[in-house]
C-alpha cells in the first residue's frame, strides 16, 4: 500500500486494477487448494469411517458366544472361529518371541556397533527392504525353505514367516529409539567403568524402553493381520489343531476362505471375524502410540 | 588425568583390574558377535528369498526362456505359462493407485502441515495412520462387498455413459459395468498407499526450515504459494521418494486385489475390465498347483520377477529418502 505513495520513478510502475487483480486471483488460488486440501482430509477421514462402520455393522450382527465357543464348522451347522483364534494367538506369540530378539540385537548392532560402516549401512538397506518386501513372497521363500523339503505344512513354517516380517519392524524402532539416547549418557556409563555390553543393555535398552515395545506391538499388529504369508507355509485347518508340525488354522486364513465362499453363514463368520482382528490391530496401535507418549 | 590412569598398571596391584577387566570384555565379544551375527542375519535373509524364489522358478525359466515375461499365455492344462498379463496388471494397478492417490495424499499432508488447527493435528494424523494399520484382507472384504457393487452399479455405468462415449480415452472406460476389475483394484490399492504417502509427505514437509518459510511468507506470499515454491522445492526428492515406497507397497498388494480385480488371465483394452496381478495370480492358484510342477515353478518364477520390480521401486525409494530423513 505504501509504495503507491511514493513517486512512482522510485519503484516500477504500478497499476492499481492489476495490482488487485492478480492479488485476487493469488487469493482465489490459496483458497481452491486450501478447499481441495479439506476436501482430500475428509476423504482420507470418510474411508477409515466407512471401514470401521461396515466392520461394526456387519461383524456386530454376526458375533455372539459360540464365535468364541465353538470351531470352524460344515455351513449350515452353528460354527464358531474358536481354533483359528487360537491359532493365531500362537503363531503370532512364537513369531514375537523369536522375531524381538532378533530384531533388536540387529537395531543395537546398526545404532551401537556399526555407526558409518559399510555392513552396517547394507544391513540397514537390507532391512529396510525386508520392511516393505510383499509379504507374499516372504511366504514363498518359506514354502521352499521349510515346507517342500520337510513334505508338508506346518505351523512352524506360519511362524517362521512371520517372524521375518516382524524383524524389520523391531529393526527400525530398536535403531531409532537408540540413536536419541544422548552420547553424554554412553560416556557417563563407559566412564565409570562398566562393559560395553552392560552399557547397552542396561542403561541404553532401559532408556529406549518405551520405544521399542511401541516398536514390537506396531509388529504384532502387523503380523497379526497377514494372511498372504501363511497361505503357503500353515495353510488353514478346519479342525481344533494346537500340533505345530501340521497345518494349523489361523483367523486371517479363515476369512480369506470364508468371506470368497458362497454360504451366508460362512461369510457372516467372516465378517465377525473380520471385526475381531481390525479391533485387536487398531487397539494395538493405539497403546502403542500412547506407550510412546508417555515414554517422552 | 593421563598419569592417573596409567599409574596403577606399573604396581603390582596391577593384575586386579585386569582380571576385573576380563568378564567384562568376555561379555562384550560375545555381546559384539550376537550384534554382528544378527546383521548377518539379516542379510541372509534376503539372500535367501532371491536365491530360492530363483531356485524354485529355475525349471519355468527354462522351460519357456525369456520370453516368459511377456508371453500373456497362462493355460495349466497344456502346461504352457507366461507372466505378461500378470506383470502387466501389476505395473497398471499400482501406477494407476499412484495417479489417484498421490493428490489426495498430498492434499491431507497439506493440511496436516499447514492448514490443521494444532488441536485438530494429532488425531487426524492418528486416523490417517491408522488407515495404514487396517490388515491388508480387511480392505479386500470392504472392496468386495462393499466398493465393489457401488462402483458397478452407480459409478461405471455414469462413466461409461459419459467419459466412455469420447474419442480415444473413451475405450479407457468402456465395457460392461461389472464392479470388480482393473479399476476398481486400483482404486482399493490407492486407498491403502494413500497414508505411507501423506505420512511421508507430512514428514518431510516438517522439516524445511521455519525461516525459509516465514521468510516467504514476509514477502506477503499466500500459504499455497510458500507450499508450491518453497517447501515443495525444498522437499521435492524425499516426496518422490514416498511416492516410490507407496509404489513398491502397491506392486506386492495380495489380498486385497485378489478380492475385487475379477481374476482373468487377460488384457482388456477397458480400465473396467477384470484382470489380474502377480500376487494375486500367485495367491489363487498355489492351492491348485502340485508340489513340484511346471506350473509352481511357473508361480515362483513370477514370484521372483515381482521381487525384482519392488527390490527395484523400494532401493530407489529408500535412496531418495533415507538421507533427508536423517538429516
Amino acid at each position: 500500500m505504501s509504495a503507491t505513495t511514493m513517486p512512482p520513478a522510485l519503484g516500477p510502475v504500478k497499476d492499481q486494477a492489476v495490482a488487485a487483480a492478480l492479488g485476487r486471483r493469488r487469493k482465489a488460488a490459496d483458497r481452491l487448494v486450501r478447499l481441495l486440501s479439506y476436501a482430500a482430509t475428509l476423504i482420507g477421514l470418510v474411508f477409515l469411517a466407512s471401514i470401521l462402520l461396515t466392520l461394526f455393522y456387519k461383524g456386530f450382527g454376526a458375533m455372539n458366544l459360540s464365535v468364541f465357543t465353538e470351531v470352524t464348522k460344515p455351513p449350515g451347522s452353528e460354527g464358531g472361529l474358536l481354533n483359528a483364534i487360537v491359532g493365531s494367538l500362537i503363531q503370532v506369540a512364537l513369531a514375537t518371541a523369536i522375531g524381538t530378539p532378533i530384531g533388536m540385537l540387529v537395531g543395537t548392532f546398526l545404532a551401537e556397533y556399526a555407526k558409518g560402516s559399510a555392513f552396517g549401512n547394507l544391513v540397514r538397506f537390507v532391512s529396510d527392504i525386508l520392511l516393505s518386501a510383499p509379504s507374499i513372497l516372504i511366504g514363498l521363500f518359506v514354502y521352499q525353505l521349510l515346507v517342500l523339503p520337510f513334505g508338508g505344512f506346518s505351523g512352524w513354517a506360519g511362524v517362521a514367516a512371520l517372524t521375518i516380517i516382524i524383524i524389520p519392524i523391531v529393526v527400525r524402532t530398536t535403531e531409532d529409539m537408540l540413536t536419541l539416547i544422548p552420547n553424554t549418557l554412553r560416556e557417563a556409563v563407559i566412564g565409570l567403568g562398566a562393559p560395553k555390553w552392560k552399557m547397552i543393555v542396561l542403561i541404553c535398552w532401559r532408556a529406549a524402553t518405551s520405544g521399542i515395545i511401541t516398536g514390537i506391538l506396531l509388529g504384532i499388529a502387523r503380523i497379526a493381520g497377514e494372511t498372504a504369508p501363511l497361505l503357503f507355509t500353515s495353510l488353514g485347518n478346519n479342525a481344533w489343531s494346537t500340533n505345530l508340525n501340521g497345518p494349523l488354522p489361523s483367523l486371517p486364513i479363515t476369512i480369506y476362505s470364508y468371506a470368497g465362499s458362497p454360504f451366508q453363514d460362512w461369510i457372516e463368520l467372516a465378517w465377525a471375524g473380520a471385526l475381531l482382528i481390525t479391533l485387536a490391530v487398531l487397539l494395538l496401535n493405539i497403546l502403542a502410540r500412547s506407550v510412546l507418549g508417555r515414554g517422552k | 588425568m593421563q598419569q592417573a590412569a596409567t599409574l596403577p598398571l606399573g604396581t603390582p596391584m596391577g593384575a586386579k583390574p585386569q582380571r576385573a577387566a576380563s568378564p567384562g570384555s568376555f561379555g562384550d565379544t560375545l555381546f559384539s558377535a550376537a550384534c554382528h551375527a544378527a546383521g548377518g542375519f539379516v542379510l541372509l535373509l534376503l539372500g535367501g528369498i532371491i536365491i530360492e524364489l530363483f531356485i524354485g522358478g529355475l525349471p519355468a525359466f527354462r522351460a519357456f526362456g525369456i520370453p516368459f515375461i511377456w508371453s500373456t499365455e497362462w493355460d495349466p492344462v497344456t502346461e504352457v505359462f507366461g507372466a505378461g498379463v500378470s506383470i502387466y496388471g501389476t505395473i497398471v494397478t499400482a501406477v494407476l493407485a499412484i495417479l489417484l492417490a498421490v493428490p489426495v495424499a498430498f492434499g491431507v499432508a497439506f493440511y496436516l502441515t499447514e492448514l490443521s488447527p494444532p488441536w485438530l493435528r494429532r488425531p487426524v494424523g492418528t486416523a490417517v495412520e491408522l488407515l495404514a494399520a487396517v490388515p491388508s484382507i480387511i480392505y479386500g472384504m470392504w472392496g468386495f462387498f462393499l466398493i465393489a457393487p457401488i462402483m458397478g452399479q452407480y459409478i461405471q455405468p455414469a462413466v461409461i455413459d459419459t467419459i466412455g462415449e469420447l474419442p480415444l480415452i473413451g475405450e479407457l472406460f468402456q465395457g460392461p459395468p461389472f464392479g470388480t476389475g482393473i479399476f476398481t483394484a486400483a482404486l482399493i490399492l490407492a486407498i491403502m498407499i494413500l497414508p505411507f504417502i501423506a505420512a511421508t509427505m507430512r514428514d518431510v514437509f516438517q522439516q524445511v526450515p521455519p525461516v525459509y518459510k516465514e521468510s516467504a511468507y514476509g514477502l506477503g506470499c499466500t500459504t499455497w504459494e510458500v507450499m508450491r515454491s518453497v517447501v515443495l522445492p525444498y522437499t521435492r526428492i524425499s516426496v518422490v521418494g514416498g511416492i516410490m515406497l507407496g509404489l513398491g507397497r502397491a506392486l506386492g498388494e495380495t489380498m486385497a486385489v485378489t478380492f475385487v480385480i475379477g481374476n482373468a488371465n487377460r488384457i482388456s483394452a477397458s480400465l473396467f475390465g477384470p484382470g489380474n496381478t502377480i500376487a494375486s495370480v500367485v495367491a489363487l492358484e498355489f492351492g491348485e498347483s502340485e508340489m513340484g510342477s511346471l506350473k509352481l515353478s511357473a508361480l515362483l518364477a513370477l514370484g521372483f520377477i515381482l521381487f525384482v520390480l519392488s527390490f527395484i521401486v523400494l532401493a530407489i525409494s529408500r535412496f531418495l529418502l533415507r538421507p533427508r530423513l536423517k538429516g
